[in-house]
Order: C-alpha cells, then sequence, then structure tokens
C-alpha cells in the first residue's frame, strides 16, 4: 500500500514531465481538415458546427436571450440568431449558377475541334475507299437489288416503276 | 409568424396518384396511335401487294434479271 501511495505519487508527475521529455510529441497537432466542419447542403439540413464560432458580446448576449422563451424575441432577433447558427438559407443554397452554359459551351468547342480533327485525318492519314464505292459499282448493286425484288411491299422496289423502268411519281 | 406544418407523409402516394393515371393514359394513347398510323397501313399495304400478286410471274422477271444460282436466264 505504501508503494501503491508512492507511486500515485510519482505516477502522475511521471506522465506530466514524460510529455514534455517528449518534447510536446506526446499529441499529435489537430489539423484543420479532421475537425467538424460547416456545410450547406439541401441533403444534410443541419451542418456538425454552428457558421459563426467565436461569438462577439452581442452576440453573446443574443444566445443568452435565446435560453429564455422564444416569443420574446422579435423577428430581427430570430433572424440574426439564424444567421449566427447558418450561412446560406435553403434558397440561397438551392440556386442554380448557370455553369450549364459554361458546360455546353465547352462541350460544342471540342466537338467543332474534333471534327475538325476528323476532318484532317480524312484527308491526310486515310488511304482510299474500297472500290464497291465507286458510282457504278453502286449503280450495279442498286439494279440487282431491284432484280431481286427486295422489299417489294412497302419499302425499296416498292418505289420502282417494273413497266416504265423509272421510280415512281 | 409561425408556419404551418409541413406535408410529412404519403408525399409518393400524392404524386403517384396524379401521375399514374396519366402514365397509363399516354401509354394507351401511345399504343393507339401507333396502331392506326402504322401497323393498319402496313395490314392494308401487305393485302393489296398479295392481291394482285403474280409469283410465277414474278419469278420469271427476276429469273430473266440473272439473280439465281440454280436457274440461269432462258437466253443461255
Amino acid at each position: 500500500m505504501l508503494a501503491t501511495r508512492a507511486f500515485s505519487l510519482i505516477g502522475k508527475r511521471a506522465i506530466s514531465t514524460s510529455v514534455c521529455v517528449r518534447g510536446g510529441h506526446g499529441v499529435a497537432k489537430v489539423e484543420d481538415y479532421t475537425l467538424p466542419a460547416y456545410f450547406d447542403r439541401r441533403e444534410t439540413p443541419l451542418p456538425e458546427i454552428a457558421y459563426v464560432q467565436t461569438l462577439t458580446p452581442e452576440q453573446k448576449a443574443l444566445k443568452e436571450k435565446e435560453k429564455g422563451s422564444w416569443a420574446a424575441l422579435s423577428n430581427a432577433e430570430k433572424v440574426a440568431l439564424y444567421h449566427l447558427s447558418f450561412k446560406q438559407s435553403f434558397a440561397e443554397m438551392n440556386q442554380g449558377t448557370g455553369e450549364w452554359k459554361s458546360v455546353v459551351g465547352g462541350i460544342m468547342f471540342f466537338v467543332g475541334l474534333t471534327g475538325l480533327v476528323v476532318l484532317w485525318q480524312r484527308k491526310y492519314v486515310y488511304g482510299p475507299v474500297p472500290h464497291t464505292l465507286d458510282p457504278e459499282y453502286k449503280q450495279q448493286e442498286l439494279q440487282r437489288m431491284l432484280d431481286m425484288r427486295m422489299n417489294p411491299v412497302e419499302g425499296f422496289s416498292a418505289k420502282w416503276d417494273y413497266e416504265n423502268k423509272q421510280w415512281k411519281k | 409568424m409561425s408556419l404551418a406544418k409541413p406535408m410529412m407523409r404519403g408525399l409518393l402516394a400524392k404524386r403517384l396518384r396524379f401521375h399514374l393515371p396519366i402514365a397509363f393514359g399516354l401509354a394507351f394513347v401511345a399504343a393507339v396511335a401507333f396502331k392506326y398510323t402504322v401497323t393498319e397501313p402496313r395490314k392494308r399495304a401487305y393485302a393489296d401487294f398479295y392481291k394482285q400478286y403474280d409469283a410465277v410471274k414474278e419469278f420469271n422477271a427476276m429469273r430473266e434479271a440473272g439473280v439465281f444460282q440454280s436457274v440461269r436466264p432462258s437466253g443461255e
């Protein structure tokens, strides 16, 4: 028992001195981003901390008044208390920004730029197209489609006049 | 300055009660419109085509054009 009493006396001092001995590295420095932060967000309506953290004396007095009956507060005081706790109202935070116009403009610009790149490619990079795309070849293809009576009811051959060998008017 | 308590429940039910009849109605209208602008004309077109269709004549015309492999045109 004597030992425990002695230890308790030494132990308390030993803890505090050991921190100093380690040069203050006993406790890590608290970074700002690890602390609770304030967010204006529709999905989480009540942020973790109030907006205004350090209160002026008038604001402190208002907070004291808030502890009493709320009917005694004037409308201006209620609004002031709201602005102590919150930065933007829901109407303000839900406002559109007009950012979409820049986005659409950027999209159109880059699509146009890509079109120019593709044009250049078509001229300087790609080789010739296959012979099957020649006009004479396409004519022969077309004639063969008509000969085979492709889609004769509502489609291709339906529009060809076989008696007069021309497209139907 | 006390506001009325807002609607807390039944929000989805209210939305469905309004939008579901509209959705069903529009779907029905789309189906009816498709039937009478697409399928009925198509059925009529096929019926009219086959009323005056001579299969043998068409076959001979195709044969003379040379599209078949089993029968060559009558000239060869």
